[in-house]
């Protein structure tokens, strides 16, 4: 077991679209504020699914909310 | 917390109590004889059932306490749900197998009584502690 190597611009994301709150984004992909939370925090790898409700709430292409390192990145 | 998560507590807090009690009464019972002589019939089915109720009375409370609360369970939800479950159903697989072997090598019924309630007490705490434990930090990734 090893912790979530994806990392995401969601809070930086909500602060661009009018301060949104995680409340509100919550509501808008249909999960609880803890579960955004955890995501936002990395303590969570959302399913490809939720991804993609995230990234259109934002109206941005997925890499643009959800980063992962590429090889090289990963062998340091 | 969410709703999930405070159940999870609920289900520790419970089966912990009701073990311990259980133990206690055994134990005191006991007062310097053999453990297998020990009357535990009763004293088991009470604290089993007393579990179960005290396990319904503190859901409903707690449902009763927090009613604006949000019951959506999602995703991660169900996901940290399987885990404890599976971390739990590994020892009623344990004990399951333990009282099967105990039962052919003769051992007396209130240890293989004891073994199978043990087990469903680890399952229920170790299951509810994986599941907050996933609550609290990181949800493994595999």
């Amino acid at each position: 077991m090893k912790p979530t190597r994806v990392t995401n611009s969601i809070r930086a994301l909500r602060f661009a679209h009018g301060e949104m709150t995680q409340a509100d984004l919550a509501e808008r992909i249909g999960v609880t504020r803890q579960t955004l939370i955890a995501i936002e925090q990395g303590r969570y790898s959302p399913s490809l699914e939720m991804a993609f409700r995230i990234a259109r709430v934002f109206k941005v292409p997925l890499d643009d909310v959800f980063h992962y390192p590429d090889a090289s990145e990963e062998d340091r | 917390m969410t709703h999930q998560e405070k159940r999870a507590w609920i289900m520790l807090v419970v089966s912990a109590a009701a073990y311990a009690a259980y133990a206690a009464v055994i134990l005191s019972r006991a007062g310097g004889h053999p453990l297998a002589r020990v009357p535990y019939a009763a004293a088991l089915l009470w604290t089993v059932g007393a579990s179960i109720v005290a396990s319904v009375v503190a859901e409903t409370a707690l449902g009763v306490v927090n009613r604006g609360e949000s019951r959506l369970k999602d995703e991660r939800d169900r996901q940290i749900a399987t885990l404890g479950d599976r971390v739990g159903s590994s020892f009623v697989v344990i004990g399951a197998v333990a009282a099967m072997l105990m039962a052919m090598a003769g051992w007396d019924r209130f240890w293989i009584a004891n073994v199978i309630y043990l087990c469903f007490f680890l399952s229920a705490v170790l299951g509810a502690v994986t599941k907050v434990i996933a609550y609290r930090k990181t949800f493994p990734q595999w």
